[in-house]
């Protein structure tokens, strides 16, 4: 993975720097709120429902132990003990206090990380496929180029005060495993017939209010023009994003009001100009944050053939594994939708501090020293020998990170919800714990079912994504769940539909339990509850639900 | 009544008007009529950061947050914490708290 | 106009500062003889590319820190070639002067004073920057490849 050299470490101890004088001014009084808040939410933190909340970016998802082991140290000594990863591959701390953040932020940049431009109208942390680097459908890792906006997007200084915020994904296989279609700008690395490098260009994607699936803008911007490409779709939303009203802000907005092909010649006009300016980083640099992300030393004589004699791990195994380009080698999820031998729920996303640092151990000992965070909100361990599965189960087991539900009805999506989230109408994490221990029992035979949950309208937790969703919203006052269903973020993107009226907190389990009863009784050989949906429709489902 | 919650600038904790000062537990909480100028005055003097004025009632009834009950439940989770992590509440040890906040 | 302002314009070359406040984009075109000009954050900067050669003062308010229409209007005058004074105004902070300065401003003249030592301090906080500017120091990426 990528390691700073030492302009990227100057850069960010500067901004260590900046923020500690920018508190120091805000609680002397010298910045008012007004002055100081942009400053604070471009460092990651929020004021919440409880306290300051701050965002740490881990991007493109990968990080290493020795940094796992400082979130963990961060979340023991300045917080309660545990961190919750996010749909953005990021993590949060719910129990900040301002007067320590500056702190943290120079304990995080002592292992090259930070919180940089994780909230705030500006670029936010570039995300990417979780099986980089293992996939063998991919084209080429992913990352380098993440990495070559990550440092692009770093204090830019045309876009730190944009409409809205703005939110990039990169992928390199057909497969699309981080959602990329639903962002402000999406990126596909493709490969022509003659080896060629290029980037697919999608922009104006998004869920929140009004959720919208980026159109194509540009098939195919040579690989060594990307950077130049991204930058005119930057400078066209910065100068034409509506700054009226908060809630038409996104770039999508501005791609449905012009259209498609308006927006399009006005990017193509705009990349035409810049590319007289030699914006572009050199092959050269590509070249050098690639080497950082060569293949490990994979054992040539890792056995691709292996038998699990205990059922427990055979069955974690099926579940939890992807299959990686290496035979020897899987990628395996460490699901942080954890379900006791009680059959009782933990909190989608969160981990303690003791079990972060296992996932650390694990991902020294096994991984060659390397995790991703998901957006799923689920730890991924790329590069795992199979004959280490055992061992590596075994010491997941010990710390309650084994549950073997990798997108199953049980691998929840939430949000925080109205827990910890101030701008919620409704709490997300208790009905994640209803339905996943409801649903439990029939999960095996559901199979495939990816159910994600949001505590409001911003839809942090992808409900238009879900293959089930759920909305919470405030009906008068009380907590009310709407159910959606037929979304998916994959390469087949679409945006879940409303059944009908919404429902209570038991309401809301019993509607998923119909839902996915009337999917077994209806499936055919070899669907999904997806596949079904699809095949039979709304009408179908919502008899089945509403009665 | 109306009564004014916010977050402690420095430390980020929900705190209460009570009065006098910014108290951390919502029983303590005093009813205002000058919420504006208040707020204005506190903000300014940096006591508070991000104050609102809020609908509660006074609920002598049984529950151990008893006295004060902010209308919104989203305001009752400030008060008490997190209803998903009794043990990281103002009320750790009191197993029915979480009722109090439905 | 503030009682601290920065500039940062060797004027020998250029017959010294501007005194007169800009007119407006849509009076510009018109007014022939006017060499300044002030923008706000709907106008679009392009409309001013015919007549850089004539212009010796461009203005452009930023009515909040928080729209930054202004850095993209600034930049797409120098990228263009306007080397007369870009002057930043309105609701500039210490905290936006160094993005004021890497998108070619050379003067800026806030609604509300600066503290002189937080400005300075703001100013040189950062040793590097990863993008390019027109009249500035090598990106980073070319430093590491040999361009420093």
């Amino acid at each position: 993975m990528y390691k700073y050299d030492s302009y990227d470490q100057a850069m960010v101890d500067a901004r260590v720097a900046e923020f500690r004088d920018q508190t120091a001014r805000r609680l002397s009084g010298k910045l008012s709120e007004a002055q100081f808040r942009p400053l604070r939410l471009m460092n990651g933190l929020y004021l919440q429902l409880h306290a300051y909340m701050l965002r740490v970016a881990i991007p493109y998802g990968t990080l290493n132990a020795a940094q796992l082991r400082v979130l963990a140290d961060i979340a023991e000594r300045y917080d309660r003990g545990y961190g919750h990863f996010t749909t953005r591959q990021n993590i949060q701390y719910n129990w900040i206090k301002l007067a320590e953040a500056p702190d943290i932020l120079a304990d995080l940049a002592r292992v090259e990380m930070h919180a940089i431009q994780t909230s705030g109208n500006c670029i936010r942390n570039i995300s990417a496929d979780h099986y980089a680097g293992a996939a063998a459908d991919e084209v080429t890792d992913p990352r380098p180029y993440a990495e070559l906006l990550r440092q692009w997007s770093s204090f830019h200084p045309e876009f730190l005060a944009l409409p809205r915020k703005f939110k990039i994904a990169v992928i390199a296989s057909a497969a699309d495993r981080a959602a990329m279609r639903l962002h402000d700008i999406g990126i596909r690395i493709v490969k022509l017939a003659g080896g060629e490098l290029g980037a697919e260009f999608y922009a104006g994607g998004g869920m929140g209010r009004t959720p919208m699936i980026a159109p194509l803008i540009r098939p195919f911007v040579p690989i060594d023009q990307f950077v130049t490409y991204a930058e005119a779709i930057l400078r066209v939303y910065n100068r034409h994003g509506r700054r009226d009203n908060k809630y038409k802000a996104r770039i999508k907005i501005l791609v449905h009001e012009l259209g498609a092909e308006a927006f399009t010649n006005a990017i193509e006009a705009e990349f035409a100009h810049l590319q007289t300016l030699n914006i572009e980083p050199p092959a050269a640099e590509l070249a050098r944050i690639a080497a950082h992300f060569a293949p490990p030393p994979f054992d040539a004589d890792a056995p691709a053939e292996v038998a699990f004699a205990d059922e427990a791990v055979a069955q974690w195994v099926r579940a939890n594994t992807h299959p990686h380009r290496h035979a020897g080698y899987v990628s395996a999820t460490i699901s942080l939708k954890p379900l006791d031998t009680n059959g009782k729920a933990g909190i989608p996303g969160d981990a303690s501090a003791a079990q972060i640092r296992v996932i650390a151990d694990c991902a020294q000992r096994f991984s060659f020293d390397e995790a991703r965070v998901t957006h799923a909100q689920n730890i991924v361990l790329p590069h795992v020998r199979k004959a280490d599965l055992p061992a590596l189960h075994a010491a997941l087991a010990a710390a309650d990170l084994a549950t073997a539900n990798l997108d199953a009805i049980t691998d929840i999506i939430a949000c925080p919800g109205l827990d910890y989230c101030s701008l919620a109408n409704a709490r997300s994490i208790p009905i994640a714990q209803a339905i996943a221990e409801r649903m439990a029992p029939k999960a095996a035979a559901i199979g495939e079912l990816k159910l994600k949950i949001s505590g409001c309208i911003n839809a942090c937790g992808h409900h238009h994504a879900g293959h089930i969703g759920i909305l919470g919203v405030d009906r008068k006052g009380t907590e009310n769940y709407q159910l959606l269903l037929g979304g998916s973020e994959a390469a087949d993107t679409s945006l879940a539909q409303i059944t009908g009226p919404g429902f209570d907190e038991a309401g809301i389990v019993k509607a998923v339990d119909r839902a996915t009863a009337h999917y077994l009784s209806q499936r055919q050989a070899g669907e999904r509850f997806l596949d079904t949906y699809r095949r039979l429709g709304m009408a179908s489902f919502k008899e089945a639900v509403y009665g | 009544m109306k009564i004014l919650t916010g977050n402690d600038l420095r430390t980020g904790a929900v705190v209460w008007w009570d009065g006098a000062g910014w108290a951390l537990h919502v029983e303590e909480a005093a009813e205002v009529h000058e919420a504006e100028a208040l707020i204005a005055a506190e903000e300014a003097a940096r006591r508070v950061v991000g104050a609102y004025a809020i609908e509660a009632t006074r609920d002598g009834v049984a529950g151990s947050l008893r006295g004060i009950r902010p209308a919104h439940i989203k305001d009752r989770i400030r008060a008490l914490g997190p209803t998903v992590r009794p043990d990281l509440t103002l009320k750790p040890a009191d197993p029915n708290c979480g009722n109090w906040v439905i | 106009m503030a009682e601290f302002s920065f500039r940062f314009r060797d004027d020998a070359d250029d017959l010294g500062q501007v005194a007169d406040p800009g007119i407006t984009v849509d009076a510009f075109a018109a007014q022939t003889n006017a060499t300044a000009v002030r923008l706000e954050p709907g106008d679009d900067a392009r409309a001013l590319l015919p007549h850089l050669a004539r212009l010796r003062l461009v203005e452009i308010n930023f009515p909040a820190f928080t729209d930054g229409r202004g850095y993209t209007a600034a930049r797409t005058l120098r990228e263009a070639g306007y080397a007369g004074e870009l002057r930043a105004v309105g609701d500039i902070g210490v905290d936006q002067l160094w993005q004021v300065r890497r998108c070619g401003f050379d003067a800026i003249a806030p609604d509300t004073p600066l503290d002189p030592a937080d400005a300075a301090a703001a100013l040189g906080r950062w040793p590097f920057a990863y993008h390019p500017a027109a009249d500035d120091a090598a990106p980073i990426w070319a430093r590491r490849h040999g361009a420093g």
